[in-house]
Protein backbone atom coordinates (compact mmCIF):
# COMPACT_ATOMS: atom_id res chain seq x y z
CA UNK A 1 0.00 0.00 0.00
CA UNK A 2 2.91 2.31 0.67
CA UNK A 3 5.05 1.17 -2.25
CA UNK A 4 5.87 3.91 -4.74
CA UNK A 5 4.88 3.25 -8.31
CA UNK A 6 5.90 5.07 -11.45
CA UNK A 7 4.12 4.01 -14.58
CA UNK A 8 5.41 5.21 -17.90
CA UNK A 9 3.93 5.01 -21.35
CA UNK A 10 7.14 3.66 -22.83
CA UNK A 11 8.20 7.07 -24.18
CA UNK A 12 9.64 8.21 -20.88
CA UNK A 13 6.64 10.36 -20.04
CA UNK A 14 4.98 9.61 -16.75
CA UNK A 15 1.35 8.68 -16.94
CA UNK A 16 0.75 7.99 -13.28
CA UNK A 17 2.89 8.46 -10.22
CA UNK A 18 2.24 7.97 -6.55
CA UNK A 19 1.71 5.24 -3.99
CA UNK A 20 0.17 1.97 -5.07
CA UNK A 21 -3.36 2.29 -3.77
CA UNK A 22 -5.01 -0.72 -2.23
CA UNK A 23 -8.13 -2.05 -3.90
CA UNK A 24 -9.02 -4.11 -0.84
CA UNK A 25 -12.46 -3.39 0.57
CA UNK A 26 -13.57 -3.80 4.16
CA UNK A 27 -15.26 -7.03 3.04
CA UNK A 28 -11.91 -8.40 1.84
CA UNK A 29 -10.35 -7.71 5.23
CA UNK A 30 -13.35 -9.30 6.92
CA UNK A 31 -12.83 -12.41 4.76
CA UNK A 32 -9.26 -12.60 6.16
CA UNK A 33 -10.79 -13.23 9.58
CA UNK A 34 -12.26 -16.59 8.43
CA UNK A 35 -15.78 -15.68 9.61
CA UNK A 36 -17.13 -19.25 9.56
CA UNK A 37 -14.30 -20.51 11.77
CA UNK A 38 -14.79 -17.45 13.95
CA UNK A 39 -18.47 -18.30 14.49
CA UNK A 40 -17.55 -21.72 15.91
CA UNK A 41 -14.86 -20.15 18.08
CA UNK A 42 -17.33 -17.58 19.40
CA UNK A 43 -19.94 -20.22 20.11
CA UNK A 44 -17.59 -22.51 22.04
CA UNK A 45 -16.10 -19.50 23.83
CA UNK A 46 -19.62 -18.44 24.81
CA UNK A 47 -20.28 -21.95 26.14
CA UNK A 48 -17.20 -21.75 28.39
CA UNK A 49 -18.21 -18.30 29.56
CA UNK A 50 -21.83 -19.24 30.27
CA UNK A 51 -21.02 -22.57 31.93
CA UNK A 52 -18.63 -20.89 34.36
CA UNK A 53 -19.93 -20.37 37.92
CA UNK A 54 -21.15 -16.93 38.92
CA UNK A 55 -22.76 -14.16 36.92
CA UNK A 56 -20.61 -12.05 34.61
CA UNK A 57 -21.52 -8.48 33.78
CA UNK A 58 -23.10 -8.60 30.30
CA UNK A 59 -20.91 -5.77 28.98
CA UNK A 60 -17.79 -7.53 30.25
CA UNK A 61 -19.04 -10.78 28.70
CA UNK A 62 -19.62 -9.00 25.39
CA UNK A 63 -16.14 -7.47 25.55
CA UNK A 64 -14.62 -10.87 26.28
CA UNK A 65 -16.41 -12.53 23.36
CA UNK A 66 -15.50 -9.67 21.03
CA UNK A 67 -11.83 -10.01 21.95
CA UNK A 68 -11.95 -13.82 21.57
CA UNK A 69 -13.59 -13.43 18.13
CA UNK A 70 -11.15 -10.77 16.97
CA UNK A 71 -8.18 -12.77 18.28
CA UNK A 72 -9.38 -15.86 16.40
CA UNK A 73 -9.90 -13.76 13.29
CA UNK A 74 -6.44 -12.25 13.62
CA UNK A 75 -4.85 -15.68 13.73
CA UNK A 76 -6.87 -16.56 10.61
CA UNK A 77 -5.45 -13.49 8.84
CA UNK A 78 -1.90 -14.43 9.84
CA UNK A 79 -2.55 -17.99 8.66
CA UNK A 80 -3.70 -16.66 5.27
CA UNK A 81 -0.64 -14.41 5.08
CA UNK A 82 1.76 -17.31 5.68
CA UNK A 83 -0.13 -19.86 3.57
CA UNK A 84 -0.81 -17.61 0.56
CA UNK A 85 1.51 -19.72 -1.61
CA UNK A 86 -0.31 -23.01 -0.99
CA UNK A 87 -3.73 -21.32 -0.89
CA UNK A 88 -3.13 -20.21 -4.49
CA UNK A 89 -2.60 -23.85 -5.54
CA UNK A 90 -5.69 -25.36 -3.88
CA UNK A 91 -9.12 -24.89 -5.49
CA UNK A 92 -10.85 -24.47 -2.10
CA UNK A 93 -8.64 -21.56 -1.08
CA UNK A 94 -7.59 -19.97 -4.40
CA UNK A 95 -10.32 -17.33 -4.14
CA UNK A 96 -9.15 -16.11 -0.71
CA UNK A 97 -8.24 -12.40 -0.57
CA UNK A 98 -4.44 -12.79 -0.93
CA UNK A 99 -4.15 -15.41 -3.72
CA UNK A 100 -6.88 -13.64 -5.68
CA UNK A 101 -4.86 -10.40 -5.46
CA UNK A 102 -7.44 -8.33 -3.59
CA UNK A 103 -5.26 -7.96 -0.47
CA UNK A 104 -1.46 -7.81 -0.48
CA UNK A 105 0.49 -10.10 1.88
CA UNK A 106 1.85 -7.04 3.71
CA UNK A 107 -1.65 -5.72 4.32
CA UNK A 108 -2.76 -9.10 5.69
CA UNK A 109 0.32 -9.37 7.94
CA UNK A 110 -0.16 -5.88 9.36
CA UNK A 111 -3.89 -6.47 9.82
CA UNK A 112 -3.28 -9.78 11.62
CA UNK A 113 -0.56 -8.43 13.90
CA UNK A 114 -2.51 -5.29 14.85
CA UNK A 115 -5.70 -7.22 15.59
CA UNK A 116 -3.75 -9.85 17.58
CA UNK A 117 -2.20 -7.17 19.78
CA UNK A 118 -5.47 -5.26 20.17
CA UNK A 119 -7.51 -8.35 21.06
CA UNK A 120 -5.03 -9.66 23.65
CA UNK A 121 -4.35 -6.32 25.36
CA UNK A 122 -8.02 -5.29 25.28
CA UNK A 123 -9.03 -8.60 26.88
CA UNK A 124 -6.34 -8.12 29.53
CA UNK A 125 -7.29 -4.52 30.32
CA UNK A 126 -11.06 -4.93 30.10
CA UNK A 127 -11.53 -8.41 31.59
CA UNK A 128 -8.51 -10.19 33.09
CA UNK A 129 -4.97 -11.19 32.20
CA UNK A 130 -5.41 -14.97 32.54
CA UNK A 131 -7.91 -15.00 29.69
CA UNK A 132 -5.68 -12.59 27.73
CA UNK A 133 -2.70 -14.91 28.24
CA UNK A 134 -4.72 -17.91 27.06
CA UNK A 135 -5.87 -15.95 24.00
CA UNK A 136 -2.25 -14.99 23.23
CA UNK A 137 -1.24 -18.65 23.61
CA UNK A 138 -4.04 -19.65 21.22
CA UNK A 139 -2.94 -17.15 18.56
CA UNK A 140 0.76 -18.03 18.86
CA UNK A 141 0.02 -21.77 18.83
CA UNK A 142 -2.18 -21.49 15.73
CA UNK A 143 0.19 -19.26 13.79
CA UNK A 144 3.67 -20.37 14.88
CA UNK A 145 3.16 -24.02 15.87
CA UNK A 146 0.38 -25.13 13.51
CA UNK A 147 0.69 -22.86 10.46
CA UNK A 148 4.44 -22.27 10.30
CA UNK A 149 5.69 -25.61 11.63
CA UNK A 150 3.29 -28.55 11.75
CA UNK A 151 1.06 -27.95 8.74
CA UNK A 152 3.78 -28.53 6.17
CA UNK A 153 5.81 -31.09 8.08
CA UNK A 154 3.63 -33.87 9.53
CA UNK A 155 0.31 -35.64 8.98
CA UNK A 156 -0.29 -35.07 12.70
CA UNK A 157 -0.57 -31.34 11.88
CA UNK A 158 -4.25 -30.96 12.66
CA UNK A 159 -4.12 -33.40 15.59
CA UNK A 160 -1.61 -31.29 17.55
CA UNK A 161 -2.57 -27.99 15.93
CA UNK A 162 -6.18 -28.64 16.88
CA UNK A 163 -5.33 -27.46 20.38
CA UNK A 164 -5.51 -23.87 19.13
CA UNK A 165 -9.07 -24.29 17.89
CA UNK A 166 -10.01 -26.13 21.08
CA UNK A 167 -8.97 -23.36 23.47
CA UNK A 168 -11.93 -20.90 23.27
CA UNK A 169 -14.03 -22.53 26.05
CA UNK A 170 -11.03 -22.20 28.39
CA UNK A 171 -10.57 -18.55 27.39
CA UNK A 172 -14.29 -17.91 27.97
CA UNK A 173 -14.25 -19.64 31.35
CA UNK A 174 -11.11 -17.76 32.40
CA UNK A 175 -12.73 -14.48 31.31
CA UNK A 176 -15.73 -15.20 33.54
CA UNK A 177 -13.90 -16.50 36.61
CA UNK A 178 -10.26 -15.40 36.40
CA UNK A 179 -9.30 -19.05 36.91
CA UNK A 180 -9.40 -22.45 35.24
CA UNK A 181 -11.09 -25.67 36.30
CA UNK A 182 -11.60 -29.24 35.10
CA UNK A 183 -14.86 -28.34 33.27
CA UNK A 184 -13.35 -25.97 30.67
CA UNK A 185 -10.44 -28.35 30.17
CA UNK A 186 -12.89 -31.17 29.40
CA UNK A 187 -14.60 -28.86 26.88
CA UNK A 188 -11.18 -28.21 25.32
CA UNK A 189 -10.60 -31.97 25.23
CA UNK A 190 -13.87 -32.58 23.38
CA UNK A 191 -12.97 -30.09 20.63
CA UNK A 192 -9.39 -31.39 20.53
CA UNK A 193 -10.58 -34.97 19.85
CA UNK A 194 -13.28 -33.76 17.43
CA UNK A 195 -10.83 -31.82 15.23
CA UNK A 196 -9.07 -34.75 13.45
CA UNK A 197 -12.21 -36.48 12.08
CA UNK A 198 -13.61 -33.07 11.13
CA UNK A 199 -10.57 -32.06 9.08
CA UNK A 200 -9.74 -35.52 7.75
CA UNK A 201 -13.27 -35.75 6.31
CA UNK A 202 -12.49 -32.58 4.37
CA UNK A 203 -9.00 -33.86 3.50
CA UNK A 204 -10.47 -37.07 2.03
CA UNK A 205 -12.62 -34.94 -0.27
CA UNK A 206 -9.77 -32.57 -1.12
CA UNK A 207 -6.81 -34.96 -1.01
CA UNK A 208 -5.74 -34.19 -4.61
CA UNK A 209 -5.65 -30.49 -3.73
CA UNK A 210 -3.51 -31.10 -0.65
CA UNK A 211 -1.18 -33.41 -2.59
CA UNK A 212 -0.69 -30.79 -5.32
CA UNK A 213 0.10 -28.15 -2.70
CA UNK A 214 2.52 -30.49 -0.88
CA UNK A 215 0.61 -30.41 2.40
CA UNK A 216 1.17 -33.75 4.18
CA UNK A 217 -2.42 -34.36 5.24
CA UNK A 218 -3.24 -37.86 6.49
CA UNK A 219 -4.87 -39.13 3.23
CA UNK A 220 -1.87 -37.89 1.21
CA UNK A 221 0.78 -39.46 3.45
CA UNK A 222 -0.86 -42.53 5.00
CA UNK A 223 -3.51 -43.20 2.39
CA UNK A 224 -7.28 -43.03 2.43
CA UNK A 225 -7.81 -46.42 4.13
CA UNK A 226 -5.70 -45.46 7.14
CA UNK A 227 -7.39 -42.05 7.28
CA UNK A 228 -10.84 -43.65 7.34
CA UNK A 229 -9.72 -45.99 10.13
CA UNK A 230 -8.37 -43.10 12.20
CA UNK A 231 -11.54 -41.08 11.56
CA UNK A 232 -13.59 -43.84 13.21
CA UNK A 233 -11.14 -44.14 16.14
CA UNK A 234 -11.10 -40.38 16.84
CA UNK A 235 -14.87 -40.07 16.38
CA UNK A 236 -15.48 -42.91 18.86
CA UNK A 237 -13.03 -41.24 21.28
CA UNK A 238 -14.82 -37.90 20.88
CA UNK A 239 -18.26 -39.41 21.52
CA UNK A 240 -17.00 -41.32 24.56
CA UNK A 241 -15.16 -38.32 25.95
CA UNK A 242 -18.25 -36.14 25.40
CA UNK A 243 -19.87 -38.14 28.22
CA UNK A 244 -17.19 -37.00 30.68
CA UNK A 245 -19.12 -33.82 31.66
CA UNK A 246 -21.94 -36.08 32.89
CA UNK A 247 -19.64 -38.17 35.07
CA UNK A 248 -17.78 -35.12 36.35
CA UNK A 249 -21.01 -33.41 37.38
CA UNK A 250 -21.26 -30.35 35.18
CA UNK A 251 -23.86 -31.49 32.65
CA UNK A 252 -27.46 -32.60 33.02
CA UNK A 253 -30.21 -34.50 31.28
CA UNK A 254 -30.47 -32.26 28.20
CA UNK A 255 -26.73 -32.51 27.55
CA UNK A 256 -26.91 -36.29 28.06
CA UNK A 257 -29.67 -36.62 25.46
CA UNK A 258 -27.83 -34.44 22.93
CA UNK A 259 -24.44 -36.07 23.53
CA UNK A 260 -25.89 -39.57 23.06
CA UNK A 261 -28.17 -38.81 20.09
CA UNK A 262 -25.81 -36.48 18.20
CA UNK A 263 -22.87 -38.72 19.14
CA UNK A 264 -24.60 -41.76 17.62
CA UNK A 265 -25.28 -39.73 14.45
CA UNK A 266 -21.66 -38.52 14.27
CA UNK A 267 -20.29 -42.04 14.83
CA UNK A 268 -22.61 -43.58 12.26
CA UNK A 269 -21.53 -40.97 9.67
CA UNK A 270 -17.88 -41.84 10.42
CA UNK A 271 -18.55 -45.58 10.09
CA UNK A 272 -20.29 -44.94 6.77
CA UNK A 273 -17.14 -43.19 5.54
CA UNK A 274 -15.05 -46.19 6.64
CA UNK A 275 -17.36 -48.63 4.85
CA UNK A 276 -17.47 -46.80 1.52
CA UNK A 277 -13.92 -46.39 0.21
CA UNK A 278 -13.67 -43.83 -2.55
CA UNK A 279 -17.09 -42.31 -1.85
CA UNK A 280 -16.10 -38.73 -1.13
CA UNK A 281 -19.70 -37.56 -0.87
CA UNK A 282 -20.08 -39.40 2.45
CA UNK A 283 -16.83 -37.77 3.59
CA UNK A 284 -18.30 -34.33 2.90
CA UNK A 285 -21.47 -35.39 4.70
CA UNK A 286 -19.35 -36.35 7.72
CA UNK A 287 -17.70 -32.92 7.55
CA UNK A 288 -21.13 -31.27 7.78
CA UNK A 289 -22.35 -33.67 10.49
CA UNK A 290 -19.24 -32.96 12.58
CA UNK A 291 -20.01 -29.22 12.56
CA UNK A 292 -23.65 -29.74 13.57
CA UNK A 293 -22.52 -32.21 16.27
CA UNK A 294 -20.16 -29.73 17.91
CA UNK A 295 -22.71 -26.91 17.71
CA UNK A 296 -25.36 -29.18 19.28
CA UNK A 297 -23.06 -30.25 22.10
CA UNK A 298 -22.07 -26.71 23.05
CA UNK A 299 -25.63 -25.43 22.53
CA UNK A 300 -26.65 -27.99 25.17
CA UNK A 301 -24.03 -26.59 27.60
CA UNK A 302 -25.41 -23.09 27.03
CA UNK A 303 -29.08 -24.13 27.19
CA UNK A 304 -28.64 -26.07 30.43
CA UNK A 305 -27.20 -23.03 32.17
CA UNK A 306 -29.83 -20.72 30.65
CA UNK A 307 -32.71 -23.00 31.65
CA UNK A 308 -31.13 -24.02 34.93
CA UNK A 309 -30.98 -27.79 34.43
CA UNK A 310 -29.10 -29.46 37.28
CA UNK A 311 -26.16 -31.81 36.64
CA UNK A 312 -26.99 -35.51 36.62
CA UNK A 313 -24.21 -36.25 39.07
CA UNK A 314 -23.34 -33.96 41.98
CA UNK A 315 -19.86 -32.55 41.47
CA UNK B 1 12.27 12.98 -15.33
CA UNK B 2 11.22 16.63 -15.09
CA UNK B 3 8.82 17.99 -12.55
CA UNK B 4 6.50 18.73 -15.44
CA UNK B 5 6.27 14.99 -16.12
CA UNK B 6 4.64 14.46 -12.75
CA UNK B 7 0.89 14.45 -12.97
CA UNK B 8 -1.43 14.46 -9.98
CA UNK B 9 -2.40 11.02 -8.78
CA UNK B 10 -5.92 10.22 -9.89
CA UNK B 11 -7.61 7.30 -8.20
CA UNK B 12 -9.71 4.95 -10.23
CA UNK B 13 -13.39 4.59 -9.24
CA UNK B 14 -12.58 1.11 -7.88
CA UNK B 15 -9.79 2.51 -5.69
CA UNK B 16 -12.06 5.29 -4.42
CA UNK B 17 -14.82 2.80 -3.55
CA UNK B 18 -12.37 0.49 -1.80
CA UNK B 19 -10.80 3.36 0.17
CA UNK B 20 -14.21 4.64 1.28
CA UNK B 21 -15.21 1.14 2.36
CA UNK B 22 -12.02 0.77 4.43
CA UNK B 23 -12.39 4.25 5.95
CA UNK B 24 -15.98 3.61 7.03
CA UNK B 25 -14.98 0.25 8.56
CA UNK B 26 -12.07 1.83 10.47
CA UNK B 27 -14.30 4.65 11.73
CA UNK B 28 -16.93 2.19 12.95
CA UNK B 29 -14.30 -0.03 14.60
CA UNK B 30 -12.70 2.94 16.38
CA UNK B 31 -16.08 4.24 17.55
CA UNK B 32 -17.05 0.77 18.80
CA UNK B 33 -13.76 0.43 20.66
CA UNK B 34 -14.11 3.82 22.36
CA UNK B 35 -17.71 2.98 23.32
CA UNK B 36 -16.64 -0.41 24.68
CA UNK B 37 -13.80 1.05 26.78
CA UNK B 38 -16.13 3.78 28.07
CA UNK B 39 -18.84 1.25 28.98
CA UNK B 40 -16.33 -1.03 30.71
CA UNK B 41 -14.91 1.90 32.66
CA UNK B 42 -18.41 2.68 33.96
CA UNK B 43 -18.96 -1.01 34.78
CA UNK B 44 -15.71 -1.18 36.73
CA UNK B 45 -16.43 2.02 38.63
CA UNK B 46 -19.87 0.69 39.49
CA UNK B 47 -21.87 2.97 41.78
CA UNK B 48 -18.82 5.19 42.22
CA UNK B 49 -19.38 6.53 38.70
CA UNK B 50 -22.18 8.74 40.06
CA UNK B 51 -20.32 9.75 43.24
CA UNK B 52 -19.45 13.46 42.86
CA UNK B 53 -17.82 13.83 46.30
Amino acid sequence: MSDAAIDTDGQGAATRIGPVVSVATAGDFFALLKPRVMSLVLFTGLAGLVAAPGVMNPIAAFAALLCIGVGAGASGALNMWYDADIDAIMARTATRPIPSGRVTPREALAFGLVLSAFSVFSLGILVNWLSAGLLAFTIVFYVAVYTMWLKRSTPQNIVIGGLAGAMPPAVGWAAATGSLDIAPLVMVGIIFLWTPPHFWALALYRSADYARAGVPMMPVVAGEAETRRQIVIYTAATVLFSLAPLALGFAGLLYAAVAIAAGAWFLSAAITVARRPGDHKVAMKLFGVSIVYLFALFAAFIAETAIGIAPLVAS
Amino acid sequence: MNDSDIVPMALTPQEIRARRSRNVAIALALFAMVALFFAMTIVRMGGAALDRN
